[in-house]
């Protein structure tokens, strides 16, 4: 246990320090987390579908939920089950293997649902295209709100993603 | 002497892997098979090409096999006739094939004969039984609707027992797949896995590349291990085309497979902290493992480290001032790893999930081809870097981890001991990475041109065949990640063991599906 206090002293609180590029984040976290409130009332729920990508979009999802990125401190969690979500943050190009899981999970997903794709894979089909084993971009399959390229897109770029999707549906009622 | 006991006729193939190729008979598979298997060797890889437009008389498929055997990777062989698309099963003598065997059909309809399981493995119903993608005749065009099909997954029966099917969508954030549990009470009685959700196509999708350019798509096959298929390809591509890589991108080369280890080695850890209800850990180790990925962009220009390593050297070194940088950072990060360490070792509640969890013993280690970083946690004592060092790890003398006792605890502490040894070889890298060119120029690829790849990535031993076309394209590429050979190890490992510590269990191998599923 004192191990355990001195490391945690010593880290202090890392969210409260983020390097550079999450300043602008940092200042606008008061912000965003009123938007999400004045929305859903409560925090945003996303759950993540891997629709077929190569795993690194998924570590990017996992690197927003390390401490410099505060995730659950603007008002975001991730989420178990479709049926308890607003958002469906979707990656990968949708292979034909995952398409009917796909579609199960949105259809679960309760109105009126946001869907995010993430990665250049889930925009456009990215590398792997459309084939006879992938349908291409999430947009063929479900109907998408908001893109966020990359190869992988860092987390900021995720997480820009998922506001201006919440941003979007504020300002569309 | 590749295979003693056989008189085959060898051909070296040229570059960094240690590797030779033969051509064999029927009956010389099924002997080559059984002397790889006597003398201690490994299965790494089963694939097969369609040659049938280039035969001469009649058209032929080929189909391979690549062992690891003491003098390096021996390659057999085997031409199969159009007329009888079919060869000797191995899974009796290589359990790890069967998958392999059953990918192989669904993609280029040549079946392993003697094979007690056949069912489908890749091919769910996005193309019907009877077309195979694989083969150069196959219409993308003339495809029914995709239609999902259920899976004859093995009942248990008896008293008390409940089957729990899991997925192929999970709680977490995770790669899909299906896991059907047959349990008494919280007892796991069986595992048996569905895997193949997110096969999207890419040992096709290699013949819309050339050679030179293929290399990013072998950087998606699992994007964690984006390094170590991306060299293993450049590997082959290199084998091929003739060309040596400049000492420095071969330096750099390791500098960037190391960077991987230790970022994943980095993740594992949390998310096993986190799995056994430590969520301290998890937040250390995220915490670090952002840092160094942070410096991954600052110097190298990915986070991940994608699309670094190219056929003929690499895209990205770094100067003095960055070298230093990336020393003290490893420095700091090999004390907070100690530190963690300590914590691990002295929590009783940690140690009380970890030791004799899910364990694969040596004996089912060996008897399944346990390979890679869990394979050396239950007693299997291969690493490339050591066992065929290539430039730089000869001089670099990476010191190999290891345990005997293949539960969770193992697979933690050669996590540790390889993250802080890995941390050790960016330091020395940084330190001794000699001046020079990045790359050598690519000439064009002569046609039917062969050649491989193998890595020792973070997981296990990522491998790369590359056959050249027409024009600078890819004929044929097959990537093979080392998750085909340790997931059936994984339905073994919990039997006996309840089922919430199936997600610790799993997390301890952390395999990929995408890697798998192709
Ligand atoms: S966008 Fe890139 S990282 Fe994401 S799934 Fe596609 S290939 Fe992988």
């Amino acid at each position: 246990m004192i191990r355990i206090l001195r490391q945690i002293a010593r880290t202090g609180l890392v969210s409260e320090a983020a390097p550079p590029p999450d300043e602008a984040l940092r200042a606008r976290a008061p912000e965003i987390q009123a938007e999400i409130l004045a929305l859903l009332g409560r925090a945003l729920a996303i759950r993540q579908v891997d629709a077929g990508s190569c795993n690194g979009c998924e570590l990017e999802i996992h690197a927003l939920n390390n401490p410099y990125y505060n995730l659950e401190g603007l008002g975001i969690r991730f989420v178990a089950s479709p049926r308890h979500a607003d958002m469906l943050l979707v990656t990968g190009p949708v292979a034909k293997n995952m398409e009917p899981a796909l579609r199960i999970a949105w259809e679960a997903t309760p109105d009126p649902k946001l869907v995010v794709a993430v990665g250049d894979c889930g925009c456009t089909g990215g590398i792997f295209g459309e084939s006879y084993a992938s349908c291409g971009k999430v947009a063929n399959v479900i109907p998408v709100d908001v893109t966020v390229p990359g190869c992988p897109p860092t987390p900021l770029a995720i997480l820009q993603g998922i506001l201006t999707a919440v941003t979007a549906r504020a300002a569309g009622g | 002497m590749r295979i003693p006991g056989l008189n085959l006729q060898w051909k070296a193939l040229p570059g960094e892997a240690p590797a030779a190729i033969a051509a064999v008979g029927e009956w010389q598979w099924t002997e080559a098979a059984r002397l790889v298997r006597e003398g201690g060797g490994r299965l790494v890889a089963l694939w097969g090409a369609d040659h049938r437009d280039l035969a001469e008389d009649e058209d032929e498929y080929s189909v391979y096999a690549a062992y690891a055997v003491k003098d390096g990777l021996a390659v057999v062989e085997l031409l199969v006739p159009d007329s009888a698309p079919a060869f000797p099963d191995l899974s009796g003598l290589f359990p790890a094939a069967g998958r392999m065997q059953r990918a192989l059909f669904d993609l280029l309809g040549i079946g392993a004969a003697g094979a007690a399981d056949t069912r489908p493995w890749l091919r769910h119903g996005a193309w019907p039984e009877g077309a195979f993608p694989l083969r150069r005749d196959f219409d993308a065009a003339k495809l029914p609707p995709n239609a999902f099909t259920d899976y004859p997954f093995v009942r248990v029966e008896g008293d008390g027992v409940h089957e729990i099917p899991v997925g192929p969508i999970h709680a977490g954030t995770i790669e899909p797949g299906h896991f059907r549990f047959s349990i008494v009470g919280e007892k796991v009685l069986r595992l048996e896995a569905r895997l193949g959700y997110v096969h999207k196509g890419i040992d096709k999708r290699f013949e819309a590349f050339t050679v030179a350019e293929g290399f990013r798509l072998a950087g998606r096959v699992s994007g964690d291990s984006t390094v170590a298929f991306a060299w293993a390809y450049a590997q082959a591509a290199e084998s091929l085309l003739g060309v040596v890589p400049p000492p420095r991108a071969r330096w750099l080369r390791a500098m960037f497979l190391e960077r991987e280890r230790v970022a994943n080695h980095l993740g594992d850890l949390g998310a096993l902290g986190n799995d056994a209800a430590f969520g301290f850990a998890l937040a250390q180790f995220m915490r670090i493992k952002e840092d160094w990925l942070r410096e991954n962009a600052a110097v190298f220009g990915h986070r991940m480290l994608m699309d670094l390593v190219v056929p003929g050297g690499v895209a990205r070194a770094f100067d003095a001032a960055q070298a230093e940088a990336m020393i003290a950072t490893s420095h700091a990060v090999e004390r907070e790893a100690r530190e963690l360490r300590a914590i691990f070792d002295e929590h009783a509640g940690l140690q009380d999930r970890f030791l004799t969890t899910g364990r694969a013993t040596p004996e089912l280690a060996r008897a399944l081809g346990l390979t890679g970083l869990a394979g050396r946690a239950s007693g299997q004592a291969c690493d490339l870097r050591v066992d065929f060092p290539a430039v730089p790890y000869g001089e670099l003398a990476v010191r190999k981890a290891g345990s005997a006792a293949g539960d969770v605890a193992a697979r933690v502490a050669v996590r540790f001991d390889e993250l802080l040894e890995s941390l050790r070889l960016v330091r020395a890298i940084a330190l001794a990475a000699p001046d020079g060119e990045l790359a050598e120029e690519l000439p064009a690829p002569r046609p039917q041109a062969f050649g491989v790849g193998w890595v020792e990535g973070w997981r296990g031993e990522a491998f790369v065949a590359l056959e050249a076309g027409e024009g600078g394209m890819i004929r044929r590429c097959h990537a093979h990640d080392p998750s085909w050979q340790n997931w059936p190890v994984i339905e073994h490992a919990v039997i006996g063991n309840i089922v919430p510590d199936f997600p610790l269990i799993n997390k301890s191998f952390n395999l990929s599906y995408s890697g798998q599923d192709g």
